[in-house]
């Protein structure tokens, strides 16, 4: 044991809770297939990691310390539920989550990720629980990135937990011909958990940095575990795209700069190489998937960004095969503002869809600004200004709000300089 | 873990079967049974009556009601049960794939509360 400070003390166990949360979470409700419970245990390991750490100093193996508090609060929790006397059932499951003797816990994250993904949980919450368990994220954050309300997000959470204890679903990773529906559910997981941290475009918020850093450690880990998989590396050359302009997205003066205008020299060169090296090795299957396509159109915007030759005609065909494979409204929005680039904005406006039919859509910021964009450049100047004032009562991003707000103000003045010479 | 392995099928299909369709699905249905109990997961099976038969029973206001038919009047219908005992929900979905009610109706597996 080291001596240590109390914010030394807060700080390790902090790390080790990033570090090791969905690994310690993992390995014990794999043993005893109950997550809440895992969880619970977890976090109260945490807490008392907090209390006696400062006092007792940093244990050498933080994981295993942690590891032997939370199996001593799943007896009590077990206690507690069954009176004094603790049921065979308990004693036993208990008993599987020994600390291993070597002291190195496997990771059985691929494992539990499976079994959040498996066809008897209800499709929508299988991505949530994901975040969840593997990640620890609040049911709220969860919420907010996948347009639910916390509330029932968080009763949908709890439900799927008990189904996976009850019906006891195994955690395994799936048979070969099992695996390919199975593992959908596991990259959107991991693709909502990187879409989250890229959010957080000036790199402030320390937790959505980690939570960009756990999704590329998934997925690399998912795409070295399963490397036959062309959408699991389809997903990590998509991700290594985005990340690769994260920092080109602010001036440096700290307002947001959108694709158009941003400087190639700042994008990350070496992972745009990765990138284009994975999508060429996952279209060698022959088999393309929704991720290689979202990862080829942007491969496409590097390349007419880096040679300035428009290729407009190229993005909207992938866009054509990613709307037939997925019908999603986020894949029409930028269809649309494909079509606008190639022709002009009315054929843009037209292939929008509509709001009114979809009601997300309408809390949707970049519907809005999309909207705003298209109706400007047709010259609907005060029916763009209020598209942009709706985006930007929807935008947390003070950053992008501004943009938004120089763009409406752009637009009004337009308008007001064309009545003015009427 | 054990579970109930509920078979829903369509009751008017039946009689509807040639007699030698009907000797088919029996041994079907037999050989269902025997691997079960080969593989030592069997721990009961019934093939029940059709609902046309069933009875259900309620308290209401203090007087037990009786009526004639089943709970839920549906076209298919609670035809036969297997509980069996394998180590997850997995094995028993395996378990409920094999079942010849698959291909004439629908297999429900639920789980038993372990007291």
């Amino acid at each position: 044991m080291n001596a240590c400070t109390g914010d030394e003390a807060r700080s390790t166990a902090e790390a080790v809770a990033r570090r090791s949360y969905g690994k310690l979470v993992a390995f014990v409700a794999a043993r005893s297939r109950d997550l809440a419970a895992a969880e619970d245990a977890l976090s109260e390991a945490f807490a008392s990691a907090l209390q006696s750490w400062p006092q007792n100093g940093c244990p050498t193996n933080p994981e295993a310390w942690l590891l032997t508090v939370a199996r001593r609060k799943l007896i009590d929790m077990a206690r507690r539920e069954h009176g004094s006397e603790l049921v065979d059932a308990d004693l036993e499951r208990v008993a599987r989550v020994a600390t291993p003797a070597d002291e190195d816990i496997p990771d059985r994250r691929l494992a539990l990720m499976f079994a959040c993904a498996h066809p008897a949980i209800e499709a929508g919450i299988r991505a949530p629980l994901i975040l969840q368990t593997i990640l620890g994220l609040d049911a709220a954050t969860i919420a907010s990135a996948f347009l639910m309300s916390p509330t029932a997000m968080g009763k949908r959470l709890v439900r799927a937990k008990g189904k996976i204890r009850e019906a006891a679903i195994p955690f395994c990773i799936p048979e070969r011909e099992e695996l390919p529906g199975r593992l959908d559910a596991v990259l959107a997981a991991i693709y909502a958990a990187f879409s989250e941290g890229w959010s957080d475009a000036a790199g402030t918020d320390l937790s959505r940095r980690d939570l960009t850093s756990e999704a590329f450690f998934l997925a690399r880990l998912v795409s070295e575990m399963l490397p036959g998989e062309p959408e699991a590396i389809g997903l990590l050359a998509l991700m290594l795209h985005a990340e690769a302009r994260r920092s080109a997205r602010r001036s440096e003066d700290g307002e947001y700069v959108p694709l158009a205008e941003q400087d190639p020299l700042r994008w990350n060169a070496q992972m745009i190489d990765e990138a284009e090296a994975l999508l060429v090795r996952a279209s060698a299957f022959g088999v393309t998937g929704r991720y290689q396509l979202e990862a080829a159109v942007q491969s496409a915007h590097v390349y007419r960004c880096r040679t300035g030759h428009a290729n407009w005609e190229a993005v909207l065909q992938i866009y054509d095969g990613l709307f037939t494979m997925t019908r999603s409204p986020v894949v029409a929005i930028n269809r649309a503002l494909a079509l606008a680039e190639l022709y002009d904005a009315h054929a843009g406006l037209e292939a929008m869809p509509d709001h009114g039919g979809d009601g997300r859509l309408a809390e949707y910021q970049p519907y809005w600004a999309a909207r705003a964009e298209l109706l400007a450049k047709a010259g609907a100047h005060e029916e763009a200004g209020q598209a942009y004032e709706v985006a930007i009562g929807l935008e947390r991003d003070p950053a992008v709000r501004r943009f938004l707000e120089r763009r409406r103000l752009g637009v009004l003045l337009q308008g007001m300089r064309r009545n003015a010479y009427r | 873990m054990q579970y109930l392995l509920m078979a829903y099928v369509d009751e008017a299909g039946w009689p509807k079967l040639s007699q030698s369709e009907q000797q088919q699905g029996i041994a079907a249905y037999a050989a269902y049974g025997e691997a079960l109990r080969t593989s030592g997961v069997m721990k009961g099976s019934n093939r029940l009556q059709p609902s046309s038969v069933s009875t259900t029973v309620r308290n209401t206001n203090g007087k037990p009601q009786v009526l004639d038919g089943p709970y839920v009047d549906s076209k298919e219908q609670l035809g036969g049960y297997f509980l069996i005992d394998v180590p997850d929900l997995d094995a028993a979905l395996s378990w409920a794939s094999r079942c010849p009610a698959v291909n004439h109706g629908v297999v429900e597996v639920r789980p038993i509360w372990g007291m």
